[in-house]
């Protein structure tokens, strides 16, 4: 058993290209209840910043928070569109909509109430940042909040745009 | 080699040839992440710690998910030797091995799922597979899965499999069958081709249905268990209402006190909101609604079919989200909530150079208002109770009305006061017979302040006052961040009684300091922290597991690659 499965774990190994991670295919919903395939996010071939994050998570808040207030800049200098996937489950999922609204967020917001998303993209706990590239490919990921890490982010984001 | 060793590793060999058959096409890419907590226990009598007989105790896992076009594979190994205290929720864990695994394959409009999934049935009070990793709940279906998109806009899925229950060196699977069909359409996608109209109206119908076979010598209990839910969404780009009913035909089990009452629940929540301003509101009622696939479970968290969440806000300060959160009673509640998000603008009176936010909430939770029928009479009695759907009975478990002020009062500070009013019926949801409703204020103060780009403190100051349960607690948290790797923090809990009456009974003022060091470079992350834990309830969406106080190390690593 133990042979077999090292024989089949080494084949496989052998013929896995470590590429780059992109968006994989998982459904999330609009925040008027329609089904979206996470896959078909983009941008015009501009970066996005995927970020997860839940209404009763603090750090999430104070990141989003922060970075709306300098939002209009960013997409200005960059074009750089921001992606907030709340993994809200059904207790806190109808509170999402009001919350983002009421804290005048001008984010593309989805759910991922099951959690489908965030499991394909193997995240461990919010807040977690993924930032892709204009072909989609995820160049950078950052887990936690601390104030400051969206001048990290925002570099990484001019460098892109700066390559191209 | 035993022959059943032989069927799972031929599984795997099988699973893991047609992934690599596949890669002829197209690269195919791996990847997964890690996490691990660990914790070494400490001997403190003074708050009661548990010191398990092994004092080193250790959760991981570790996921890989294979893709290659559209052809998914994935498998997450998991290890507790021995699991940390007061972990899982339910029933216990043990060992190491592989507790999930699947494969998936998509087609234009199918997709296929072997092995096992997640899934869940509009807001899953009918159908809810889920797994929160840092509560121990994981109801993972094992079996087969299929989702159907036929044109756009309807979307059909259907499933058979058995629940996961515990894991000892691999998932155990709990005896019932669980097979369910649902139906969901979106009325603008399918027939508003144009996107003339920026309103929506979604239906959606689902079907479960349970097996388990009747052992039982003296009932005759129903082998098949059905239940179906209906549930609509109406939304404008204002106004978003969405209601769901459901029913559950009768279910004798162990925490219903085997009666053959049929179940129901409604869920209703309607929003509007604008730029600056969000409004919510709820309302819902389950009357005996506790769906498991085993109808003698061990502990009400294991093999829950359905979910049913409690409507009253999750929060994130420490003492109020983890000294007295709600947590639904499935046998039978009516709960309400509402809450307003107001944003006052830069530059206006109240919102300065900076803006303020204001959110306010209320939440109430109580019985159903249910008459007891006749013990004697075995055809009613078996019934168990009358009870007149939404009407709440005169018995509060829950109330909270809490205020939240956020201003930023300069380029370098920002400061947050909440106050909360909580009632909280710990007999009931906590399980302590007895002990007198718990009333209690709470009020917190959270500052932060940037001291550079990159350098930051913020602290808080909470206040708990009641004079039941443990009585008063005082919390005081400092930590300092070093974007974008570092950070340190302090906390210091003191439960101090303040009440004659709860000093008579032997409590004692009592300190809980714990340090903590973490460092996070990209995906992964590093924490340690050294201290007092108070014994409190850990809650990750609905659902809440008890931690017990212990005192100690413990080392936290999460990775994403």
């Amino acid at each position: 058993m133990r042979y077999l499965t090292t024989l089949a774990f080494s084949a496989f190994l052998s013929i896995v290209s470590y590429a780059q991670m992109r968006m994989p295919s998982a459904m999330v919903q609009t925040l008027d209840g329609r089904k979206v395939d996470a896959r078909t996010f983009s941008n015009n071939g501009k970066p996005i910043i995927v970020n997860f994050w839940a209404t009763w998570c603090a750090p999430c808040k104070r990141e989003l928070s922060t970075i709306a207030d300098k939002y209009d800049q960013w997409q200005k200098e960059t074009g750089v569109k921001l992606i907030a996937v709340s993994i809200d489950d059904a207790r806190s999922m109808a509170r999402v909509k009001p919350y983002v609204d009421g804290q005048d967020w001008d984010y593309e917001v989805y759910l991922d109430p099951n959690g489908d998303l965030k499991r394909a993209l193997n995240v461990n706990n919010v807040p977690h940042t993924f930032l892709l590239n204009g072909k989609g490919e995820v160049v950078y990921q950052h887990n936690n909040y601390e104030p400051g890490d969206e001048n990290e982010l925002y570099r990484k984001v001019q460098e892109l745009v700066g390559r191209k | 080699m035993s022959n059943r060793h032989f069927v799972k590793g031929g599984f795997l060999t099988f699973l893991l040839l047609s992934a690599s058959g596949l890669v002829a096409q197209e690269g195919g890419r791996i990847h997964g992440n890690f996490s691990t907590d660990a914790q070494y226990y400490n001997v403190d009598s003074a708050i009661g710690a548990v010191v398990p007989a092994q004092r080193l105790a250790a959760n991981a896992w570790a996921n890989l998910i294979y893709t290659n076009g559209p052809f998914e594979a994935g498998g997450r190994f998991e290890s507790y030797t021995p699991p940390l205290a007061g972990y899982p929720a339910g029933t216990p864990y043990s060992g190491s091995g592989i507790g999930y695994r699947y494969a998936k394959y998509r087609q234009d409009d199918l997709e296929v799922t072997v092995g096992n999934f997640f899934e869940q049935f509009g807001q899953g009070m009918i159908f809810r597979s889920y797994e929160e990793r840092y509560l121990g709940v994981d109801n993972a279906m094992d079996g087969i899965r299929l989702k159907y998109m036929p044109v756009r806009g309807l979307h059909l899925k259907g499933f058979i499999g058995q629940q996961r229950l515990s894991f000892a060196n691999q998932a155990v699977k709990g005896p019932g069958i669980v097979r369910g069909i649902d139906a969901e359409v979106s009325l603008r996608e399918l027939l508003d081709t144009n996107w003339t109209s920026a309103n929506n109206l979604i239906i959606g119908g689902g079907f479960v249905s349970k097996y388990q076979e009747d052992r039982d010598p003296s009932l005759v209990l129903p082998q098949n268990v059905a239940a179906w839910a209906l549930r609509a969404n109406f939304t404008t780009p204002r106004w978003n209402v969405y209601a769901e009913y459901a029913r559950k035909v009768n279910d004798p089990n162990s925490r219903n006190g085997f009666i053959y009452k049929e179940g129901q629940g409604l869920l209703v929540n309607a929003t509007y909101s604008v730029r600056g301003f969000g409004l919510s509101m709820g309302a819902h009622s389950f009357d005996n609604m506790l769906f498991q696939s085993d109808r003698a479970a061990p502990t009400p968290f294991d093999l829950n079919i359905n979910f049913l969440p409690p409507l009253a806000k999750q929060h994130t300060y420490n003492l109020p989200a983890t000294l007295y959160p709600y947590a639904t009673q499935p046998n039978g509640e009516v709960s309400a909530q509402g809450e307003l998000f107001y944003k006052w603008k830069k530059g206006t009176k109240l919102g300065g150079k900076y803006g303020t936010k204001v959110a306010v909430n209320y939440s109430v939770a109580h019985a159903l208002d249910t008459t007891r029928l006749g013990a004697v009479d075995d055809t009613t009695s078996r019934l168990g109770y009358r009870t007149a759907f939404l009407s709440p009975g005169h018995r509060r478990y829950f109330q909270d009305l809490n205020v939240e002020v956020r201003k930023r009062v300069s380029s370098t500070w920002e400061f947050a006061l909440t106050y909360l009013n909580v009632w909280y019926d710990i007999d009931i949801i906590q399980g302590k017979p007895g002990e007198a409703p718990v009333h209690a204020d709470i009020l917190i103060l959270e500052g932060l302040h940037n001291f550079t780009e990159r350098n930051s403190v913020r602290f808080e100051v909470q206040h708990l006052s009641t004079r039941e349960d443990h009585g008063n607690w005082a919390t005081a948290l400092a930590e300092f961040t070093f974007s974008p790797h570092w950070f340190v923090a302090a906390m210091d809990q003191f439960n101090y009684v303040g009440s004659e009456k709860l000093e008579a009974k032997g409590y004692e003022a009592l300190h809980y300091p714990v340090g903590s060091v973490g460092y996070i470079r990209g995906g992964n992350r590093f924490q340690v922290n050294y201290g007092r834990q108070r014994a409190g309830i850990f809650c990750v969406g609905g659902v809440c597991r008890q931690v017990p106080a212990a005192n100690g190390l413990t080392l936290s690593i999460t990775s994403t690659f």
